[in-house]
Parts: C-alpha cells; structure tokens; sequence
C-alpha cells in the first residue's frame, strides 16, 4: 500500500469502484450544465427539444428591455451590497482574530446564523422587519431593502473568508512592523492589509455572486421596478419554460464562471482553500 | 558652547500603551484598551446585524403569537398559540412529515455518494486533488436558479433524459413535477456542501492509522467501519447539516422540479406570506425551521465539532 496525501490507497475492487464513482459524479455534476448550452442553441421551442442551431434566443435576450432591466439593477445591488459587507466584514473578521473583547461569543455566533438559516426563514425576517419598520418610518421598498438585505447575509461570508485567510497569517509580521516604529494603521496599511487581500478580494468576490445569485430573498423584500434578474427568470419559468430562459440562463452560468475563474485566480496560493472555506467555514483546527 | 556637543537628550522613548507594562495596573489598563479597540472595530458589524438579523428574527417570533385578522393583515394584541396549534392539522402534518422525509432522503444519497468521492479525492497526488476541487467548486458557485433549470430542460418532456431511456428501450420517463425530481434537484444542488467538509476531515486523517489496523489483519470494511468513519465524523456530520437544514427549507427547487403534490415546507411557508396572507401561521412555521437548525447547529457544537 502506498500512502498518498496521508490516506492509503485501496486495492482491486474497491478502487475501480471508487474510480467509477468519481466519474460518475463529475459527469452528473457537468451534463446538466453542457446540456443547457446546448439546448440554448437550439431551434425547437420546446426547450429539451434540439431544433437546429440557432441564435434567436440570444438575439431575445440582447432586445428584452425587461431582462436588460433587471440585469442592471441585479449589478447595482451586487455593487453596493458588495462593498458595504467587504467593510464591515473585514473588519469583523479583524476583530474576531485578532482581539478578545465583551460579547466576541456572541457575535461570533450571530455571525454563522446567516450562513446556516434557510432562505426561505431569513426571506420571512426581512419581509415583516420592513413591514414595520415601513410603518414606523414610511419608505417603500426596493433598491435599499433589498440591498440592505443581501448585507445582511454577506457580511458573514465575507467574514468567513477573511478570517480564514487571517488564520493562516504569521501575526509576527504585524509585530515586527510595530517593533520598528509603524503606528498601528501603517502596520495595517503596509503590512496586514496586503497579507490579507486575497482574502479580502475573495470574500468581496463571493458576496458579489451571492447578491447575484439571490431569488427568495429578494422575491421577498423587493419593491415596483427592482425586480432583479434571478427573480425575474424564477417568475418567467414559474410562468412556463420557453427558450429566452435557457438564453438568459446561459448568460448567467458565463457570469458565474467568470467569477470563479477570478476567485481562483486570487486564492491560487492556497489551491482555493479560502473558496472552500467560505461556503464551509474556515478551518480553524482544534484549540 | 563652542566645540561642545549638545547635551545628549536621555529622556525615555514614548513608552506605548503596549509595550511591556511594568505593573499590573498598567496591564490591566493595557488590556482594557486593547478589548476597547476590538469592541469598536466588531462594532459596525455587530450593530448591523443586531439591527438587520437579530432584530428581524425576534419579529418573526413576535409575528408567531399573533392574530391574523379578517383583511389579511396581522393583529399584534392579542397574543395566543393558535398558529402553533394548526402545526397539527393533517395537511400542516403532511407538509412537514413529507419535507423532513425528503431532506432527510437526500441527505443519506449525498453521504453515500460524496463519502466514497472526497475518499478518492484524498488519495490522490496533491496536484490532481487541487484539479478535482476546482471542478467541485464551480458547480458550487453555479448560479442555483440555472442549476435546477438544467433539471427542468433535461427531464422535460421528449427532453434528453426521455429520449435516451426511450432511446434504450426502457421507454418514456415522466419524471418532472414528481418528488423524485426534487429529491434530484436537491442532491444536485447540495452536493458539494457534503463533498467539501468530509473531503477536509479525510484529508488530514493520518494514513498509518489504517495502515495499522490492516497491519492487525483488520479487514478492509472493518478498517472501515472502525478506523475510517470514526475519524471521519465530524465532516460526516457537519456535511449532513449543511444538506439537511437547506433541503428541508427548499422553496426554489421543489417550485421548479415539484408539482402540486409536492409541496414542501419552503414553499408552504412562501404561500401564506405572499398568497395565503396569513402572517402569524407563516411565521410559526418559519419559527419551526429556524429551531431546527438551531438545534442541529447547537448540538453539532456540543458534540465538539469545529466549525461548519
């Protein structure tokens, strides 16, 4: 038996059956995805149907003003959601690491709930929030609760991502820059800061997908003309599947590629382990 | 003074507030500043999601003890728990039986599929492990509206999935709005939730210690059951969380792949906020979900797990 990457390796049968698995998986984790490519291009108005190539659907896609809309307002939410939770995330993860202080427990563990509560409960908290606080304050919904929603949830993510990235960091390097004279913000600026970025960078890529990404959420704390663009597909295939969605759902599949390719990119020094981390939470080892 | 130096200034440095404190006083003041700085850099964070998390779940269980009234608003006067009590209806029943019945289907497929996967992965040289992860993350990171529409291209009637089955001679698949479809969808949706934490715990398990038990004539299922799996747990569990509790709330899925036969908890809660409009019967129900989870995620930490 050869032991490599600290596990053995089985023999005969089990192996190949392993192998087998593998396969299997990676092919069921990708054929849905390369059928919908395929299926975009394709002539039959059914959508599982291939038709013949065509470019129609793209064609819909580039002249409906309703999914350009939505398009637009699904980036500035994503924007400005985007850089208020990689604030307040950052530093959180920067207080969580690195100080002890009244209530850290607590708010440690106010920060996991967003990443673990269904969307559907924390849809449900945002909806009757608004609804009183429109009450009280009387302002109607759309751009500012849905952003202020996805912050909501972002801010743990972003945290998350951070602090992995902090964890891993030699705290010995901030010292020593204090050791030679750096006021405690040049010791950030000069020293944590750029250790951290990737982190940083990665997190504000996830929080960017994610506000992207969000249906139920936004289903339920949206307003007249902020309909985003997954809220917009929900509603058009809850309305019955035509060809424009798998256009659109395309486009949208690209889009996240992009960003994961970015993330990648930011995160190759630790082979993606802050990728991970993010949506499974950092490894922090035992105490 | 010609041709003398100037006096040499000999007073101290600037002492900083964190440079070796010389008495406990000045420690203790050291450390009240140091724990000031933290509270004040947590602070905005802490304060927004006090205001837009904490508070909004309290409302929700607020909402929970209220009264619907006949306009489909919510009285807020008079407390009771008769939106609780409704948990008990047969249709509420079938509902929560039916959703917990299904998460907890996809839950056991995903284990008995990923375990076996991260296990592969984890045996393989460290380049070839960092390719397969990538190609576990993108799925991950797919946009989850265009995964389950996938689905609904592929089983769709005449869809890919029917004409190869027809095509083999097993005939017309009419899976589409069936529970096999959401059970589908969803363990195509969570899989990698149970894939990334059990491959992390595989990884670092020390390969001696099977070798060991081989070394002790264990057999390979006894080396399994006893060595592998112990040492694997807490990505066992952590991975069975972080399947169950999104399953059990699923709405986006069961909308797409389900039919009317199929609804589940998610979209029930769904209903009675944006068709139903009965507030109070909404949020004991979304109440139910959230202490679910929380009780999963709390006894996952007591039994000593890390982290999710």
């Amino acid at each position: 038996m050869t032991a490599v990457g600290g596990v053995t390796q089985p023999r005969g049968a089990t192996r190949w059956l392993l192998r087998a698995n593998t396969w299997l998986v990676y092919g069921f984790f990708y054929a849905p995805i390369v059928l919908l490519v395929v299926f975009s291009f394709s002539g039959n108005r059914n959508v599982g149907v291939w038709g013949g190539f065509t470019l129609d659907w793209y064609r819909d896609f580039a002249s409906d003003g309703n999914v350009q809309g939505a398009l637009r307002n699904s980036i500035q939410i994503a924007v400005a959601s985007t850089v208020v939770s990689v604030v307040l995330g950052t530093a959180a993860a920067l207080a969580l690491e690195r100080f002890t202080f009244r209530g850290r427990q607590v708010f440690d563990a106010l920060l996991y709930l967003p990443i673990i509560i269904p969307d559907v409960t924390m849809a449900v908290m945002m909806l009757l929030f608004f609804a009183q606080a429109a009450e009280l304050l009387g302002f109607s919904k759309g751009f500012g609760t849905i952003t202020l929603s996805h912050i909501a949830f972002n801010i743990s993510f972003v945290s998350v991502v951070v602090r992995a990235r902090l964890a891993g960091m030699d705290d010995r390097l901030e010292e020593a820059a204090r050791d030679l004279y750096a006021t405690r913000w040049q010791a950030f600026r000069h020293v944590t800061l750029p250790l951290i970025m990737p982190g940083v960078a990665g997190g504000a890529l996830l929080a960017f997908t994610l506000s992207l990404d969000d249906v139920v959420i936004t289903q339920f704390v949206t307003g007249p003309g902020w309909t985003t663009l997954p809220v917009y597909v929900f509603g058009l295939i809850r309305k019955g599947v035509t060809p424009l969605i798998n256009a659109v759902s395309v486009v949208m599949l690209l889009a996240s590629m992009a960003l994961v390719a970015l993330s990648l990119a930011t995160q190759r020094v630790r082979g993606g382990q802050d990728a991970i981390d993010a949506r499974v939470g950092p490894d922090q080892g035992l105490p | 003074m010609t041709g003398t130096l100037p006096p040499v200034d000999v007073a101290p440095p600037e002492v900083e507030e964190d440079a070796a404190p010389a008495t406990p006083e000045f420690e203790a003041a050291s450390l009240r500043q140091e724990r000031r700085r933290g509270l004040l850099m947590a602070l905005p964070a802490y304060g927004y999601l006090v205001l837009f998390f904490a508070l909004p779940l309290l409302i929700v269980v607020v909402y929970s003890f209220a009264t619907r009234n006949r306009f489909g608003g919510t009285d807020l006067s008079g407390w009771n728990i008769d939106s609780y009590r409704r948990l008990g209806e047969p249709l509420v029943r079938d509902i929560l039986f039916r959703s917990v019945a299904l998460a907890v289907i996809t839950t056991v497929i995903c284990l008995v599929v990923a375990y076996p996967f991260a296990y592969y992965m984890a045996t393989r040289s460290e380049a070839v492990r960092n390719l397969m992860l990538v190609f576990v993350m993108i799925p991950f990171w797919t946009n989850f509206l265009v995964r389950n529409f996938a689905w609904r291209v592929i089983l769709g009637t005449d869809g890919p999935l029917s004409q190869v089955t027809e095509a083999v001679g097993i005939g017309e698949t009419r899976l589409l709005f069936t529970q096999t479809a959401v059970v589908l969808g969803l363990v195509y949706g969570f899989l990698p939730f149970m894939v990334l934490p059990l491959y992390a715990d595989i990884e670092r398990i020390d390969g001696r210690l099977l070798e060991a038990s081989r070394d002790l004539y264990a057999t390979g299922a006894q080396s399994f059951r006893h060595v592998l799996l112990p040492l694997s747990m807490p990505g066992v569990i952590a991975g069975s969380i972080l399947v169950f509790i999104p399953s059990l709330g699923a709405y986006v899925t069961p909308e797409i792949l389900g039919g009317a036969k199929t609804t589940l908890l998610g979209g029930y809660i769904v209903t009675q906020f944006l068709t139903a409009r009965n507030w109070p019967f909404g949020a004991s129900l979304s109440f139910v979900l959230m202490a679910v989870m929380l009780t999963a995620t709390i006894v996952y930490f007591r039994k000593g797990g890390r982290t999710l």
